[in-house]
């Protein structure tokens, strides 16, 4: 049984950041970056799209210098909303801009192992375990490839981690770790299997590709050319950068969103002038380095800010836009990583990021943690009713219910009360319980967070693949391992 | 004389004036001071103090790394005159540095690249997509003590293995120390490939080479 997936769905609230003219400013800037410094484009096949359109390509260096009009026309073939699929149709993921879809996040190395709590590295079965669990949630509605399958090997890595995903999740999967020409095409072939045909793909695409992009200004010759696999497929591709204030971007927050939207609009822009009309998306993680250590931070005011602004940017652009949040440095489940997941999650939901990246880690996106897994899932969903904000009419304002309770009474008993009880929030994680209630074990949501987990990955039965779709992945991986 | 000239060096670093730096150096070398004079009571109690104030949470990152390009720069004025007058800059060790094969992240390597040679070690930065063996022969060639390997992608730091199976093939283990960093690179990773180091972050890496050198 496929579950439904809950999303924030066109929120009440809103946010006012840039005006016209910041946006304006940021855009022009960007242009100005691309034209005259240019974006590094380490790949033969990316050169050429360039050159020939016009761009001014150094091959020596790989950097591209693309005139404004280059840029701006290509953008404009982007569609501005298409779906993701999945596996189960019912659970396919509108990318139309009313929607915020969480995801699992990735691609981390170690686990806080759920039955001794030990740190150690990942393996395919967790990546086959995180699967079940998310395709279990309510609030997850599509996979990143969480962990590393460290115990394969690293050229076909990325192909047993996606078959991982769909053997165990209905859910569409959306990688980012897979950056080589042959393990791109060995992924679409993959792809193919589980939707049917290459036509039947390229209408409903169960997987997408993510590409980190390689800051300041550059982007690596792996990632383009299976990016440019992936687009040709008809899978939706995009390119996310990480740029940080300080270390690979500037200390200012508006110069570093121009060096960060540089790679990815130029990016995006390759993509379509190769395959015009290719669906794509935004992608962006940005934030701020540490001051002390110069680490990639993951949390803290800039890294909120970022969190709205790389989506007001993708709307500008009108493309979709996988963002990330929930990146918190915190090193155990703590009030760190509550207070930074919450408000990334929140920035990049009022402003309608379609996708969300993703719950799950800690240690900035390196430690998987099932616990902070499904604490992360009650954030989203707390995020999601705020978001929601409050509905005013007749039946909300409960005027007659009011009138009859009247001074001094109480509201438990009245029908009102019980037709909307239940649109409030029941936390699964928040600890309400009376003193003594707590004093008796001392234990608390992440304790409960651990079993629920378990009991998830004992008992979780997802919908199985097709044993013929997982033979035929045998045999592509098998053809890459020969 | 010297003492306004010390106190100035000592100014350029942790102003991170690397022109300055280099100007009051070739200055030091045209009125004849003894270079070891020159970077002991010049240039080193400038690193001296940047260190300091880090500790203390005073100065950040981006002073620490300006201060270490100004030291970089007065250095390269003052090496031809150590030289020529058949003396040595005391150094901590050497140490070959590069992003491995098939990997072109640089930030986190450049920044332990800068960091070490602010610290007195030579330090030969190999760049990114650094083939295994271009590693051993740089490390044989300058006789490096150490040799620090940086791998973003969890596909590409396995090869820090390589690289470590390569010293043992050449006969060089013993005489090199090898340290790992880079994002997905974990100590129990180094542990595994059998590395003598890892640190998390630049400052911290320094501390490791120190302590291979026995002059922490």
């Amino acid at each position: 049984m496929a579950g439904t997936i809950k999303a924030v769905e066109n929120p009440k609230l809103s946010l006012n950041m840039f005006s016209p003219e910041d946006i304006q400013r940021l855009h022009a800037a960007t242009l100005e970056v691309i034209e005259q410094t240019g974006i590094r484009f380490p790949s033969k096949r990316a050169q050429e799209i360039w050159a020939s359109c016009g761009a001014q390509v150094d091959a020596k260096t790989g950097i591209v210098k693309a005139p404004a009009h280059l840029i701006e026309s290509a953008l404009k073939k982007a569609p501005p909303a298409y779906s993701l699929a999945a596996r189960n149709q019912a659970q396919d993921l509108p990318l139309d801009g009313k929607h915020v879809w969480v995801g699992t996040d990735g691609c981390g190395v170690e686990i806080i192992d759920l039955y001794n709590g030990e740190r150690r590295r990942s393996k395919l079965q967790d990546v086959e375990e995180i699967a079940r669990v998310a395709d279990a949630s309510e609030q997850v509605a599509f996979h990143w490839v969480a962990l590393s399958a460290q115990d394969k090997p690293a050229h076909t890595r990325g192909l047993h981690e996606l078959g991982a995903v769909w053997r165990n999740s209905t859910k569409h999967v959306q990688t980012e770790s897979i950056y080589s020409v042959a393990e791109a095409k060995a992924a679409v072939e993959m792809a193919t299997a589980v939707a049917g045909s290459k036509e039947a793909l390229r209408k409903r695409p169960v997987l997408s590709l993510m590409q980190c992009t390689a800051p300041p200004l550059g982007h690596d010759g792996g990632s383009l050319d299976a990016a440019l696999i992936g687009a040709e497929a008809g899978l939706p591709v995009g390119f996310m950068t990480m740029a940080a204030c300080l270390t690979t971007g500037p200390a200012t927050l508006a110069g570093n969103l121009v060096v960060g939207n540089a790679e990815v609009i130029a990016g995006t822009a390759l993509i379509q002038l190769a395959f015009p009309g290719a669906p794509v998306f935004y992608a962006a993680a940005q934030t701020a380095s540490d001051l002390r250590s110069g680490a990639y931070t993951g949390g803290g005011p800039e890294d909120f800010l970022f969190g709205a602004a790389n989506g007001i940017l993708a709307d500008f652009y009108n493309i979709p836009i996988s963002m990330g949040s929930f990146a918190t440095g915190a090193k155990e489940p703590n009030w760190q990583a509550g207070l930074e997941n919450s408000l990334s999650t929140f920035m990049a939901s009022i402003v309608v990021s379609d996708m969300l990246l993703g719950v799950g880690f800690l240690h900035g996106s390196r430690i998987w943690s099932f616990e902070q897994m499904l604490m992360d899932c009650e954030i989203y969903e707390i995020v999601r009713r705020t978001l929601a904000g409050i509905e005013v009419n007749d039946e909300t304002l409960a005027l007659e219910t009011i009138k009859s309770v009247g001074p001094g009474g109480n509201f438990l008993s009245q029908k009102h009360t019980r037709a909307h009880m239940r649109e409030i929030f029941v936390p699964n994680y928040l600890d309400r319980r009376p003193y003594n209630m707590w004093e008796t074990k001392k234990d608390g949501p992440r304790d409960w967070a651990r079993e629920k987990a378990r009991k998830l990955v004992e008992t979780h039965q997802p919908d199985p693949l097709d044993p013929a779709i997982v033979r035929e992945f045998e045999r592509i991986i098998a053809a890459e391992e020969s | 004389m010297s003492k306004e000239l010390f106190d100035a060096m000592r100014q350029s670093i942790i102003d991170g004036d690397p022109e300055l730096a280099a100007e009051l150096a070739q200055k030091a070398v045209e009125l004849g001071i003894d270079p070891i004079e020159v970077l002991n009571q010049g240039f080193v109690p400038g690193v001296s103090y940047v260190g300091e104030q880090f500790g203390l949470g005073e100065m950040f990152l981006p002073e620490l790394v300006v201060a270490g390009e100004a030291m970089k720069a007065a250095v390269a004025v003052l090496e031809p005159e150590f030289t020529r007058r058949g003396t040595e800059r005391q150094i901590l060790g050497r140490v070959v540095i590069g992003t491995i094969e098939g990997d072109i992240h640089e930030i986190g390597k450049s920044l332990v690249a800068t960091m070490l040679s602010a610290s007195g070690f030579q330090v030969y930065d190999m760049g990114v997509d650094v083939p295994i063996m271009t590693f051993i022969e740089k490390a044989r060639e300058v006789k490096a003590d150490i040799i620090g390997i940086s791998a973003l992608l969890t596909t590409t730091m396995v090869r820090q293995k390589d690289v470590i199976e390569a010293l043992e093939d050449n006969g060089m283990r013993g005489q090199v120390k090898v340290m790992v960093g880079g994002a997905p690179v974990t100590q129990s990773w180094a542990k595994e490939i059998g590395a003598d180091g890892y640190s998390e972050d630049a400052v911290g890496a320094v501390v490791i080479a120190k302590t291979m050198m026995g002059a922490a």
